[in-house]
């Protein structure tokens, strides 16, 4: 591995002066930072921890409703913290969905929000990539690319985003708290990260520097908890990747769908926030009709990138079923198995 | 010959030490506690880092290597090459005898696949190594790769496996096709994988003058040895290898890999003791892997569902530069009775590491392919897929007419299908979901691995104060070789468990032969019976000639050993303990050797398989495509269960696999590269906890007359085949989709709602 400075800064301030350097990055748990740094997919000059800096690892309920979740508390600890779930139960389920427990122990929020994508040939530096190595090619168009995206790439990348936590976030309006060189900013969730256009090494609307210090759920996320899920398809029962997952909550007044939440996971470089869907679900009945019209308006766009046209049909299918199980109300307690097909399993058979 | 003494008494459950008993592994606490010593973990003074550079290319030179930015880096003490490497006293590239395979030494700038080693960084942390190998920055020359099954003008191998027929034939297939009323032709595709052993290949090498230490995982310490012996030109007792335990290797710590090799030679060139450590992703070239198959079954039956030909052949791909051939079709000599049977391969050569065993080589493979294509002509033939095989049921081995040693597979049908409740299983699929509506189905296989012998020898010694040493320089890959090998030993010797010295591991015992074909403890256990009943014989001359002793006069076939003493067989009262015996011959010790081997007049009568029946039971999800097996039920008859809880472990272990075989393993390779785009735990999917369901192990009750002295088959690989094939089935029987490409994924199953 590249020999590496490493600092540890006291305030949030020294940690913005130091990673606002050239060649520098922050290191929160490293579960994702490290396994790039052994592979050289990316050789930082200095790494600066913020695992010890203090105030970023609480949960915080705000007085105008909101919740507050500083960018150091881990995976874990926010999907096990029982008011959260309770309050975004498909928050936590999709949390408790990603990797492995000893992943999501050490894992941070912040973290896991800047994650970087798993394809493949961005991981493999004997590769072409245009991420990795701006203007240097995409060896995944044409490649191994079942898994890649179908909404949002672009000729020059078709990577996705791999993040579980994002995809509810996204759904429900979340507010990423920013403190950079310029002070303090806030932008949505939906603008943190970017789709690839010409340029995919930019991956997201921070600047250098810039430090994700907590992400916040407004008061009205709170409005569907009763009717909220996530549904993550993957190729083994458990630590996998999503290979398209969604989010979907559904706040229901009178048997009409008041307010509708969808969003998609593993089919764009960003989480992909599905208003056109949520506008066709507005005042109508929880039926499977309206469903399917929403599955097929949320796909609208979408195209395959590769070999990888049937995660369209995929998805579609996966957010009928989200939004089906959403209809049906957050069960009192998240599933043995979150998020999967399979959680509901009991056991009896039917011929 | 002493007596095996096998009690079946209750208070030795738990104290007894001998063959049949459930002891836990020995080594067990010594593992979970961190104190065993595992090849890496050796730090011998003064020891250096060594890390292998890797071609990024699958096929072309190497045209230059920034040594000099290496050296530059802080902690880098040395860089071999193909220019800058300690000399071999024979060229690698000489296949010695058929268990040398080539390897990659920095012989050339050649680069014949992936992930081949091109140089060795050799430093004084890991760390500066690595980053050492980095700053390398090859160039190459690259050339066109070759890639998958297609890649170029196939040919049709001299053998395959380990000098198995390419083609074999019994009956004319084309006759029994034609006069079939039913008949399938289906090809199925299976991906390569990679063995993947939880413990990286691994050695820490250290010369001393010229003699030579090694600390290294291998399956086959007396083959390894001679291996480095002749590489290096040093006589083969100035070599010690240890490998004490393996953490896995499945075939691929088998036979000396390039790694190792280049282990020996970076300590040779820097005068200190050397660690080389693959990482993961290096695993996936050098050190073997199960080639990728294309598998196209002819099936024909008759109107009452008795197959009247069965026709199997495969594609396979060997490397460019060496031979092995995934002998994927011979699976189909030995389970159905066909009256016409036909075997053939063919492959071609593509840039990959050459092929190599890996668990059930062959008839993993092929059991997969033959069982999807035995549960599609029982559904062309309206059938159950058990009754269908009980129909089919070979009374001798189909493709030799031999009779078998012993055959307990009609018990495993009807105890694993009892068990698992098959009878309930509607014929036609897509019949049953659960409370969840998720579709649910099963299926079986039938499972099978011949029964292998190898050679093996050991030494066994009495002591004077009765205790008993067994030396034999066998493999625990995690098998529980320390555990099993110690109670043929101590029933070998007539002793406890714990009165007997039992020593493994190391290249200084007698030669144990290699741990693979599922052979390791027939064969080691062969050696350690034989030597132990000759060290009783000899004991038993001392008292039987010597008329102060209660055995005087009783021939050494007139005593039995038992608990430490040898008694009269006419009059079990009358006998003396070993102590005696050697205090009063005024001898410290007496040894013995003995030796396992295969007997050829035996192999000549009977074909000798292990069996067993696979019933599985599979989710999907109607819509998302999404499967989990929910339950598996194996019974399995494989000879003399010598450790009914290792037995289960081995058996569990080939289940799981044969389920990943199903569902989840794949090396995914770049068609246009020739790299491989998943070599890592991440994306090289096994199944975790969540996709093992509760498994049902029963080992039938099978005596064997004639495999070996002891009656033991083998179960190290058995578990897998007849898994594999029963997921599919079960795949299909849920979903009426089926799925004929390995692993089976979502999209496959996408198609229908
Ligand atoms: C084998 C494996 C399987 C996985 N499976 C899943 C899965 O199924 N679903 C899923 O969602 N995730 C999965 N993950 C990814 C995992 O969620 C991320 O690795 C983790 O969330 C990253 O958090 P971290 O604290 O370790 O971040 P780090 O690795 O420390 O950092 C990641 C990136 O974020 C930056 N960063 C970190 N914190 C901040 C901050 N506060 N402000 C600005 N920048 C910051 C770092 O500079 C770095 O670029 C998996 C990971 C592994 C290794
Ligand atoms: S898809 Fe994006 S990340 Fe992957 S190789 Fe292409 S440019 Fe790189």
């Amino acid at each position: 591995m590249k020999q590496f400075d490493y600092v540890r800064p006291a305030s949030v301030a020294e940690a913005v002066a130091a990673a606002a350097q050239p060649g520098a990055v922050y290191l929160a748990a490293g579960t994702n930072l490290l396994d790039l740094m052994k592979g050289d997919v990316t050789r930082p000059d200095r790494l600066v921890d913020i695992t010890h800096l203090d105030g970023l690892d609480g949960i915080e309920h705000l007085a105008d409703g909101s919740v507050r979740i500083g960018a150091l508390v881990s995976n874990a600890d926010l999907a096990h913290d029982a008011d959260f779930a309770r309050s975004f139960p498909a928050v936590a389920e999709a949390l408790l969905s990603g990797a492995s427990a000893q992943l999501r122990n050490a894992a941070t929020v912040g973290g896991n929000l800047l994650q970087r994508t798993r394809c493949a040939y961005f991981y493999d530096t004997a590769s072409r990539c245009n991420k990795r190595e701006a203007g240097s090619g995409c060896d995944a168009r044409g490649g191994e690319n079942r898994t890649h995206a179908v909404l949002g790439w672009s000729e020059s990348c078709i990577a996705t985003h791999p993040s579980d936590f994002c995809v509810p976030l996204v759904a429900l309006d979340a507010v990423v708290e920013i403190e950079g060189r310029g002070g303090r900013r806030e932008i949505a969730l939906e603008e943190l990260h970017r789709l690839p256009g010409d340029a995919p090494q930019r991956e997201s609307a921070l600047e250098p520097g810039d430090l994700i210090v907590a992400v916040r759920l407004p008061k009205a996320a709170r409005e569907f908890a009763s009717h909220a899920r996530y549904l993550k398809v993957r190729e083994r029962t458990s630590y996998a990747f999503a290979m398209v997952s969604a989010a979907a909550a559904l706040r229901i007044e009178n048997g009409k769908i008041a307010e509708a939440r969808l969003a998609l996971g593993g089919v764009a470089a960003k989480p992909w926030r599905a208003r056109a869907a949520e506008d066709v679900l507005k005042g109508v009945a929880p039926t499977a009709d309206a469903f399917q019209e929403a599955a097929w308006r949320a796909l609208t766009d979408a195209k395959p990138s590769g070999d990888n046209a049937f995660k369209i049909e995929l998805a579609r299918r996966i957010v009928v079923r989200a939004l089906t199980l959403a209809a049906a109300g957050t069960p009192a307690r998240l599933p043995a198995l979150p998020a999967s097909p399979f959680a509901s399993t009991s056991g009896a058979i039917h011929a | 010959m002493p007596e095996l003494n096998l009690t079946s008494a209750p208070a030795h459950l738990r104290h007894g030490s001998n063959i049949g008993q459930p002891l836990t592994r020995r080594d067990g606490v010594l593992k979970v506690t961190g104190q065993a010593t595992y090849a890496a973990d050796n730090h011998p003074p003064g020891m250096l880092f060594a890390v292998i550079a890797v071609a990024g290319i699958a096929h072309g030179r190497v045209t230059s290597l920034d040594v000099a930015a290496a050296k530059r880096h802080p902690g880098v003490v040395d860089v071999m090459t193909p220019d800058h490497k300690p000399q071999l006293a024979i060229d690698p590239e000489i296949k010695t005898n058929p268990f040398v395979f080539r390897m990659e030494v920095l012989q050339s700038n050649e680069v014949r696949y992936a992930n081949q080693p091109i140089a060795v960084v050799i430093a004084e942390t890991l760390e500066a190594a690595t980053e050492g190998a980095v700053l390398l920055a090859p160039r190459y020359e690259t050339l066109p790769a070759l890639v998958g099954l297609d890649a170029g003008e196939s040919f049709v191998p001299p053998v395959v496996g380990v000098g198995n027929p390419t083609e074999n034939h019994r009956g004319d297939i084309e006759a029994g096709l034609a006069s079939a009323q039913k008949q399938i032709d289906a090809t199925y595709e299976t991906p390569p994988q990679y063995h993947n052993a939880m413990e990286p290949h691994a050695i820490v090498a250290h010369w001393d003058g010229d003699n030579l230490q090694i600390d290294m995982p291998t399956q086959g310490l007396a083959l390894s040895l001679a291996r480095v012996a002749e590489l290096f030109g040093i006589a083969h007792d100035k070599i010690h290898i240890r490998s004490p335990f393996l953490g896995g290797g499945f075939g691929s710590k088998g036979l000396m890999a390039g790694p190792p090799v280049l282990g020996v030679m970076a300590a040779k060139l820097v005068g200190k003791p050397v660690k080389l450590v693959l990482r993961r992703e290096q695993m996936y070239g050098p050190v073997g892997h199960r080639a990728p198959t294309r598998q196209r079954l002819r099936l024909g039956a008759d109107g009452e569902g008795r197959l009247t030909a069965l026709d199997h052949h495969a594609r396979t791909v060997s490397s460019t530069f060496d031979d092995f051939y995934e002998p994927a079709a011979d699976v189909s000599h030995t389970l159905y009775a066909a009256p016409a049977i036909r075997t053939s391969h063919d492959a071609v050569r593509v840039n990959t590491g050459t092929p190599l065993f890996m668990r059930a080589p062959g008839e993993a493979t092929g059991s997969i392919a033959l069982e999807s294509a035995i549960d599609e002509m029982a559904w062309a033939c309206g059938m159950d897929p058990l009754a269908f095989r009980l129909k089919n049921y070979a009374e001798v081995e189909p493709v030799s007419g031999k009779p078998f040693s012993s055959k307990a597979l009609r018990a495993c049908y009807d105890q694993g299908a009892a068990r698992f409740g098959w009878a309930k299983r509607p014929l036609q699929p897509r019949q049953m979901r659960d409370d969840a509506g998720l579709l649910v189905g099963w299926g079986m296989g039938t499972a099978t691995f011949p029964a292998l012998m190898f050679q093996a020898e050991a030494r066994a010694a009495i002591r004077r104060d009765g205790s008993g040493v067994m030396e034999i320089g066998a493999h625990d890959m995690g098998q529980g070789a320390w555990t099993a090998l110690a109670q043929i030993a101590a029933d070998a010797v007539g002793l406890d468990i714990d009165r007997v010295a039992f020593k493994a591991g190391t290249s200084d015992l007698p030669d144990a032969g290699i741990a693979g074909g599922s052979a390791h403890t027939a064969t080691a256990g062969a050696a350690i019976h034989s030597a132990g009943a000759a060290v009783i014989a000899k004991l038993a001359d001392l008292a039987t000639g010597d008329e102060r002793s209660p055995l005087f006069g009783a021939g050494n076939t007139g005593v039995i050993a038992r608990e430490g003493r040898l008694i009269r067989r006419d009059d079990e009262s009358r006998g003396e303990s070993y102590s005696e015996i050697l205090a009063r011959a005024g001898i410290a010790e007496v040894e013995a050797r003995g030796t396992g081997a295969p007997n050829p007049a035996t192999m000549e009568e009977y074909a000798m398989h292990a069996h067993g029946a696979v019933f599985a039971e599979v989710k999907v999800d109607p819509e998302l495509g999404q499967v989990r097996v929910s339950r598996m039920v194996g019974a399995f008859a494989a000879g003399r269960i010598v450790n009914p809880r290792m037995v289960q472990s081995q058996l569990f272990g080939g289940m799981i696999w044969g389920l990943s075989f199903a569902l989840h393993e794949e090396a995914v390779t770049d068609k246009r590269s020739g790299r491989i785009m998943n070599a890592n735990l991440g994306e090289y999917h096994v199944p975790v906890n969540a996709d093992v369901p509760p498994l049902d192990v029963i080992t039938v009750e099978e005596h064997d007359p004639h495999v070996n002295a002891l009656g033991i088959k083998g179960v190290g690989e058995i578990g897998i085949t007849g898994s594999a094939g029963a997921v599919a089935n079960a795949v299909w029987h849920a979903t009426g989709v089926r799925v004929r490409k390995f692993p089976i994924r979502i999209e496959a199953l996408l198609t229908q709602r």
